[in-house]
């Protein structure tokens, strides 16, 4: 056997991704013997806060999870709550509610393409140097990243915690001249949109082939978004409510994020899954351009999350035209109810995936207990599965390539670790 | 030399550096001006370096972070603290106010012995000398923009102490307070959002702490003049920025 070694190296990261972690990998005789990702973001007890607080107030309680998708948190929140308040949510709420998404997924998406996970495939560091190699791409991915913006301010006020989502609807309906204004912008971009798919699908993107299961949402109506019933490219088909008999998370010592399994195996939520569970919802256009540039779905190669996500973005900012072309102010954008005691689960499509809440409220509207998965948590046995495959071969590499390999992998999962890391620690033994 | 600008994350959702990567061209524009050290989520990762601006988010909440801002502290010049969770523990400090902290950590968690966290949430000033706060949950981009161009100056810069009410008047909000019988925080809160929430028709909820006279007592009897029971108001104040609320209201009732 060879000498074993120990070798601890202080990662720039998890740079490029949010929140806290470690790698700990552990080689035996040119194999791997233990691989443990750790997450020590220090816990926030959302669900804990949550208890005692009237249910009107939750909305803005659940934004602060997460600075990168507070509106997924709102939308999944909303749900629920209004399933045990029996309010069925208007055509005009609907709509809003997925322009909403749309501009949550056009800013998350973009934000993780060219700030996160881009300089990986250019040999850049960081976001700053590629700017000086690819100056248009990077100014063209923040103008949409922040017309995502524009889309959330348009009916929350702000991007980060907006404030115009509300149990039962949205607080107002933005005027028509604002719609319009915002409409030509989303038009005009129609094309940029176009390109940045080009330019991601054109990516070096690493061959990889593994064996997963993908979990999305499925509607029949469209690409699930912010709806739908929880399916997989394996047979799954359950309604939100049944999502704890099938799925089950655990605590395991070296994290402070829970892995969630699914009938014990770990699986995968978010873009790519998505795209494997819902290609038949893409559209026709979308999807030749994919089987030119080679991908065929469903997609066996993890890193074709980059390329999902690129899909998502066009198809968000198309969604979110079509949403705006007939807008018209309404004058209930909200519907309201009394307070009713029960249990209600909410679950729609975060960016980085199926995002669960469950509720039971009292009898005056009160949170008793709460209860929320996402989906790092659901992500996570993948992430180390996926970095157990990938890092096999690497046994005898040095460190900066490891390290590189393995940052590049976690983060083409774009784990928000604060809900769920910034410091990757890598450490070997061999 | 360009000055040396470091951001660092302490426990939060991550809203506020987000509210500076957000900026675009903006942010663009500044990254020429410093020297960008430190900011693991944009991608430069050097924790140990020495910086002249050093930003923090997040609030304290385990051992290891009351370690890690003294630290940063000795090598900084500056310091700022950005939004309610560095400048009030943010919404996690609601932890302070009840016996839970061990309790909480139990009851989510099914070998607590494995979580190492603090009883309680602090703001950066508890435990380090802050230069400068900046409000909000998340801060406001452009007024950390401002900020930063008034230190880079060599200037000093000050959040107004004024409150939400008269941002309200100046966009011309029609008063939900007064008009809808909304409860609003806007009369105690410190200005800063341009009135977000009256200008979608709610009542303000704090995010942006407490302005600097806030009276807290008087706006009390008018939510309790709305019909609004007295758990309902409490719950109010104990929100975003629980902490520093409840410190206004010793300091000015
Ligand atoms: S102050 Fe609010 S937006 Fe900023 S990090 Fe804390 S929770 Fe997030
Ligand atoms: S709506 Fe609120 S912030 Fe605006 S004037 Fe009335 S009380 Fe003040
Ligand atoms: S109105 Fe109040 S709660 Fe709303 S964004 Fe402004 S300070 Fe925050």
């Amino acid at each position: 056997m060879a000498e074993a070694k120990t070798v601890s190296l202080e990662l720039p990261l998890l740079a490029r991704v949010e929140g806290e972690g470690a790698l700990e990998i552990a080689y035996a005789q040119g194999r791997i013997a233990g691989l443990k990702l750790r997450i020590f973001e220090p816990p926030r007890y959302f669900e804990k806060l949550l208890e005692g607080r009237h249910y009107s107030e939750v909305p803005d309680i659940v934004a602060r999870i997460c600075g990168l998708c507070p509106a997924a948190y709102q939308m999944s929140a909303v749900q629920a709550l209004e399933a045990i308040l029996g309010l069925a949510p208007t055509p005009w709420i609907s709509a809003m509610r997925r322009l909403f998404y749309c501009g949550e997924w056009i800013e998350s998406h973009c934000a993780h393409l060219h700030l996160l996970a881009a300089p990986d495939f250019f040999g850049c560091g960081s976001v700053v140097e590629l700017a000086a190699k690819e100056a248009a791409a990077v100014r063209r991915g923040l103008k949409l990243q922040n017309l995502g913006n524009r889309i959330l301010k348009f009916l929350g006020g702000r991007s980060i915690h907006p404030v115009g989502a509300r149990v039962g609807g949205f607080w107002r309906a933005p005027g028509a001249a604002e719609a319009q204004a915002l409409l030509a912008e989303l038009q005009a971009a129609l094309p940029e949109a176009e390109a940045l798919l080009d330019w991601v699908l054109a990516w070096p993107l690493p061959e990889s082939d593994q064996v997963f299961e993908s979990v999305a949402l499925r509607d029949p109506a469209g690409y699930a978004i912010e709806t739908g019933r929880i399916a997989s490219d394996r047979g799954l088909d359950i309604g939100a409510g049944e999502f704890e008999r099938h799925f089950s998370e655990h605590q395991v010592p070296h994290s402070t994020a829970f892995h969630c399994l699914h009938d014990g195996r770990p699986y995968l939520v978010g873009p790519l899954a998505r795209l494997n569970v819902n290609s038949d919802r893409l559209p026709l256009d979308i999807r030749q351009r994919l089987h030119q540039a080679g991908i065929a779905l469903p997609s066996r190669n993890p890193f074709h999350s980059a390329a999902a996500r690129a899909v998502e973005v066009l198809y968000a900012l198309r969604e979110a035209v079509r949403l705006l072309s007939d807008y018209a102010p309404n004058d209930t954008p909200y519907l309201e109810a009394g307070a009713r005691a029960g249990c209600g689960c909410g679950v729609t499509e975060a960016p980085r995936g199926i995002l669960w809440h469950r509720y039971e409220l009292d009898e005056h509207g009160l949170v008793r207990q709460a209860r929320i998965v996402p989906p790092t948590a659901q992500n996570q046995a993948r992430i180390e599965a996926d970095l157990a495959a990938t890092l096999a071969a690497l046994a005898e590499a040095p460190e900066p390539e490891l390290r590189r390999r393995a940052e590049t992998v976690i983060r083409n999962y774009d784990p928000c670790i604060s809900c769920a890391t910034h410091f990757l620690t890598l450490k070997v033994e061999r | 030399m360009k000055p040396r600008l470091g951001v660092y994350k302490f426990t939060s959702c991550d809203g506020c550096q987000l509210a500076l990567l957000n900026q675009g061209e903006g942010l663009l524009a500044l990254l020429e001006r410093v020297e960008l050290t430190h900011f693991p989520e944009a991608g430069p990762n050097a924790p140990e370096a020495a910086v002249d601006i050093a930003l923090i988010e997040g609030s304290l909440s385990t051992p290891e972070e009351a370690e890690r801002i003294r630290a940063i502290r000795a090598r900084s010049g500056q310091l700022v603290a950005l939004g309610a969770c560095a400048t009030a523990g943010g919404i996690q400090a609601l932890r302070n106010a009840t016996e839970a902290g061990s309790a909480w950590r139990a009851a989510l968690y099914p070998q607590p012995e494995f979580i190492a966290t603090a009883e309680r949430s602090l703001p950066v000033s508890a435990l380090v000398h802050v230069d400068l706060e900046l409000f909000g949950c998340p801060i406001d981009a452009a007024q950390l923009l401002a900020a930063l161009n008034a230190l880079l100056a060599g200037g000093r810069y000050r959040p107004s102490g004024d409150s939400v009410c008269g941002e309200c008047k100046r966009a011309g909000h029609g008063c939900v307070l007064v008009g809808r019988a909304e409860p609003c925080l806007g009369p105690v809160t410190r200005a800063g959002c341009g009135a977000l929430c009256p200008g979608q028709g709610r009542g303000c909820y704090g995010c942006f702490g407490p302005s600097a006279q806030a009276n807290l007592a008087s706006l009390k009897t008018v939510f309790a003049n709305l019909g609004l029971p007295p758990d309902a108001i409490e719950r109010r104040f104990a929100f975003i920025t629980a902490e520093a609320f409840r410190a206004a209201g010793e300091k000015h009732g």
